[in-house]
């Protein structure tokens, strides 16, 4: 089991570094080098001058080591556009990409998981059908979407929410706050709900299929102490799918962020894109595919803690 | 023969009591079906998958034909009638922001959306089948190259990759069918991997070999056979996925660009009228909705007809 773990982590380092080049790649597929997109029109002379402060001048690949390795460091360079250091910036927008991606995964695991494990052992019942119809609608419905139904439900019908932002409250457990994080929270929870629910309840019904069950029930057991069983043996896959999901909250918030412009990372990906600023695009790029890579990492040793046969396999 | 029809036969041990039983059993000429004809007579006797296909069909033969539609010019914008609500004489479905027809914005909106999600998929369907189809069929080094660069580009959330590319490309139509495209290569190549490293494994592909069939020979007929079907019910998965993604770079700004119709892009810039026209700000994203699903739900009912695991 250990050595397994290790292998694991040191797997990571390599899919660490292809990461990297692939983050850096991209802002070098668009024609022209960073600085050329945002200056204009401008002397050739201050360009060139500015592109050797920037290191822009550099063969590619010395810029992609000095850039790894000042990124290392906590060193990502300047915002082009407000001349702000990116980590600081980065580090602000993660902290409130992680509030609401948290608070999303919480109420979507939960609801998920439960009802996916009722759906699963009620099979064929009513609730089955409702579950699994609203699993359908909910891994398909595009969540900028639904983010912009609830606006127009709660903010513009009722009142009840405001539409945008995350207000100016100074403490994240007052109501002030808590009324910006709801809609964008429910918007942002819809999709891992459904491929939760969607999981737990195969799981669940594959299990209840299998021979040990039987072999419970002709003891004698009660049917809570069985489900109790099912629910443990499913827990390496549902415990799997929820890391995915919880990864691809924090990176795909993206859209659900602009249509609430919460201060997020996805928000502050959507501003350097469309002000070409490279150095906090390549930040925000690198930090969430990062932090990505290092979920699965996680859930990879969870999922062995929760089957031990996987480390045997 | 005889004729088609049962026929009451002897078991020495019954099903139920053990004693000897008459059981009834189909004889004479029992209709033979091919794998392919037994998934069709499957998915057509499915009233959902059916369902869905008409409508995806509907939306898809209205997209295609809509410029002999008789409809108004999806562009013309008319300032004296802006954001008409559903139900208006003459428009149908209202205007938009612009006085432009919503229905007509609509059916012409299939086209770009309907063509962003599939064909990334298709040409994704081609790079990563057969990058797939190698790996799992060489194994060894090969193998582990192309797992390996698959393994780099998994490491990006899919939204987050398409945006990234689609951003450092800047936005058009062309740079977010690409930046799809590349997002969709990964998944397609792993689900391909596996099924071929499966299937080749397998007695009857062994059998063949020591018969002498060549490499190719056994890849179509044996490899390529099992193969499709796990992943033609994976592609019509990743295209409702794709509908959704690629109308959500229209949705930020960065597919398709004004005036064109196209249904993300619709959704955003009626974003605006919420509190005028809120009716018609939903439509574009209903659409977007309605098509993925039936996407999905065709893939769920192919999925039980092929009998497939993923």
């Amino acid at each position: 089991m250990f050595y397994y773990i290790l292998r694991r982590v040191l797997y990571t380092i390599p899919i660490a570094i292809g990461v990297s080049l692939v983050v850096f790649a991209l802002v070098h597929l668009a024609p022209g080098d960073p600085l050329s997109a945002v200056m204009g029109e401008v002397d050739q002379k201050m360009l060139a001058e500015m592109r050797a402060s920037f290191g822009y001048d550099k063969p590619l690949p010395v810029q992609y080591i000095i850039w790894l390795g000042s990124a290392l460091t906590g060193d990502m360079g300047y915002s082009l556009r407000t001349g702000a250091p990116v980590f600081g910036t980065l580090i602000d927008a993660a902290a409130n990409t992680m509030i609401i991606g948290t608070a999303a995964a919480l109420l979507g695991f939960i609801i998920g998981a439960t009802f996916g494990m009722l759906a699963g052992y009620n099979h064929g019942a009513w609730l089955d059908k409702v579950v699994s119809s609203a699993t359908i609608a909910g891994v398909s419905v595009p969540h900028y979407w639904l983010a912009i139904l609830l606006v127009i439900v709660f903010s513009v019908q009722l009142g009840w929410m405001p539409a945008m932002g995350a207000g100016s409250a100074a403490s994240i457990l007052s109501w002030e706050a808590w009324k910006h994080m709801i809609l964008p929270v429910i918007a942002l929870a819809a999709i891992p709900c459904a491929i939760v629910a969607r999981t737990a309840r195969a799981c669940v019904m594959e299990i209840l299929s299998m021979e040990f069950v039987e072999a419970l029930r002709a003891r004698g057991l009660s049917e809570r102490r069985i489900l109790l069983h099912v629910a443990r043996n499913a827990l390496p896959t549902v415990l799997a799918v929820m890391g995915l999901q919880f990864a691809h909250l924090l990176g795909g918030s993206i859209l659900v962020e602009t249509v609430f412009t919460w201060p997020g990372t996805g928000y502050l990906l959507n501003l350097a894109i469309f002000d070409r600023d490279i150095p906090v695009l390549q930040g925000t790029i690198l930090l969430l595919a990062l932090f990505f890579v290092s979920i699965n990492l996680v859930v990879d040793i969870l999922q062995t803690w929760a089957d031990p046969r996987i480390s045997r396999g | 023969m005889k004729p088609a029809g049962t026929d009451k036969i002897m078991l020495p041990f019954g099903a139920d009591s053990g004693r000897p039983t008459a059981v009834e059993v189909p004889v004479g000429s029992v209709v033979q079906r091919t794998y392919w004809e037994n998934v069709w007579r499957r998915v057509t006797r499915d009233p959902f998958t059916v369902a869905c296909a008409l409508v995806l069909m509907a939306i898809a033969a209205a997209a295609l034909l809509a410029p002999w539609l008789g409809l108004p010019e999806p562009t013309l914008t008319d300032s004296a009638r802006r954001l008409l609500p559903v139900g208006s004489p003459g428009h149908i479905l209202g205007t938009d922001e612009l006085g432009r027809d919503m229905l007509s914005r609509i059916i012409h909106g299939g086209r770009l959306s309907l063509m962003m999600g599939i064909v990334p998929v298709l040409i994704a369907l081609m790079i990563g089948g057969s990058a797939g189809l190698i790996a799992g069929f060489v194994g060894g080094r090969v193998n582990m190259l192309i797992m390996r660069v698959t393994d780099v580009f998994y490491a990006f959330p899919s939204i987050l990759l398409a945006v990234a590319i689609a951003g450092a490309l800047g936005a058009g139509i062309g740079n977010a069918l690409l930046a799809i495209t590349i997002v969709f290569i990964p998944p397609i190549t792993r689900v391909t991997e596996s099924v071929t490293t499966q299937v080749r494994s397998m007695d009857f592909v062994e059998a063949a070999r020591a018969s002498g069939a060549g490499t190719l020979a056994i890849i179509r007929t044996h490899v390529l056979g099992n193969v499709l079907g796990p992943i033609f019910v994976y592609a019509t998965v990743l295209i409702s996925v794709s509908i959704v993604i690629s109308a959500g770079l229209s949705f930020i700004g960065l597919g398709a660009s004004p005036p064109a119709a196209e249904w993300g892009l619709m959704l955003n810039t009626l974003r605006e009228s919420i509190f005028l026209a809120p009716l018609n700000a939903i439509l574009p994203g209903f659409m977007i909705f309605i098509t993925s699903m039936c996407f999905n739900l065709i893939s769920d009912g192919l999925r039980s007809a092929m009998d497939v695991r993923l």
